[in-house]
């Protein structure tokens, strides 16, 4: 039963993602191609805000495989994350680069915080 | 405006989708857009299934250093970094849908930002700061280290088959 919720979530979370980074990237980006990641920070920093809320809310262990595991994990990357981490480094951005991993990984604790603290707390 | 497109035979910073190459930005013009969708989806369920799968078979007790995600969010950085290069080789020439799939999908669902997130911010709450801080870093620098790993490799294989 969990394997189909993980699957499910997932099925949502990876094109959920697709969707909204061509939609950020449609309003930052017109004219900009190499600027800051903003589509994959956006997924990254929302998909820790909802799992943040479903910690706090100690939810069902089917809920969590459904929306933790499964929507959550798909809509938010670490790979996705990284390779355009390492572009902007291999093409002289190593300041946005830097940049890119430190605001998503403050961002990213502070959305978890924020959600467990909006559900009840941790 | 060429200022647009990523420099011939190299890929664009986001792997997910690019909007200023134009094969990417009009992937979900017309009928097309259902089947991009659908691979991505098939994609995401699988690589999100693999990453559960993997939570199964090397649980990690609470409190203790997730070892499962980051092997999981490595070894899919690892993965990327072939995948891309491969693609860019191809120059445009690989089926439409392996990057949707494989990058997207399978590779995006596998690995996860909110899970990594949210168990630093687990350890912080049990006061575990020390663990929470080199969980926090491994995972960056190990991540970066292997995507930087796999597409470096992946040039040198590519290059010298070439030069042979």
């Amino acid at each position: 039963m969990s394997w189909l919720l993980v699957a499910l979530g997932g099925a949502v979370g990876a094109p959920l993602r697709y969707l909204t980074d061509r939609a950020v990237q449609a309003r930052h980006g017109a004219g900009l191609p190499y600027v800051f990641p903003w589509g994959t920070f956006t997924v990254n920093a929302a998909g820790s805000l909802v799992l943040g809320v479903l910690t706090g809310a100690t939810v069902s262990t089917p809920l969590h495989a459904l929306l933790g595991t499964g929507l959550c994990g798909a809509l938010t990357t670490y790979s996705t994350f990284s390779y355009e981490t390492l572009r902007l480094a291999e093409t002289g951005r190593g300041f946005l680069a830097g940049a890119n991993v430190v605001v998503s990984l403050l961002v990213g604790l502070g959305a978890v915080f924020l959600g467990a603290e909006l559900a009840g707390g941790f | 405006m060429s200022t647009r497109e990523p420099p011939p035979g190299r890929p664009s910073v986001d792997p997910d989708v690019d909007l200023s190459v134009p094969a990417q930005r009009a992937e979900t013009a017309g009928a097309g857009r259902w089947r991009v969708l659908a691979v991505i989806a098939a994609g995401g369920a699988l690589g999100a299934t693999a990453r559960y799968a993997a939570s199964l078979a090397w649980p990690v007790a609470e409190g203790a250093f997730p070892w499962t995600v980051f092997g999981v969010n490595v070894t899919g950085c690892a993965l990327i970094g072939v995948l891309m290069v491969l693609l860019a080789e191809r120059d445009g020439a690989a089926h439409p849908l392996v990057r949707p799939f494989l990058g997207v999908g399978v590779l995006g669902g596998f690995t996860t930002f909110s899970t990594y997130a949210a168990d630093v911010s687990k350890l912080l709450v049990r006061q575990e700061v020390a663990t929470a801080m080199a969980y926090a870093a491994a995972t960056a620098v190990a991540a970066l280290g292997a995507v930087w790993a796999g597409a470096v490799s992946t040039r040198a294989l590519l290059d010298g088959r070439r030069a042979s």
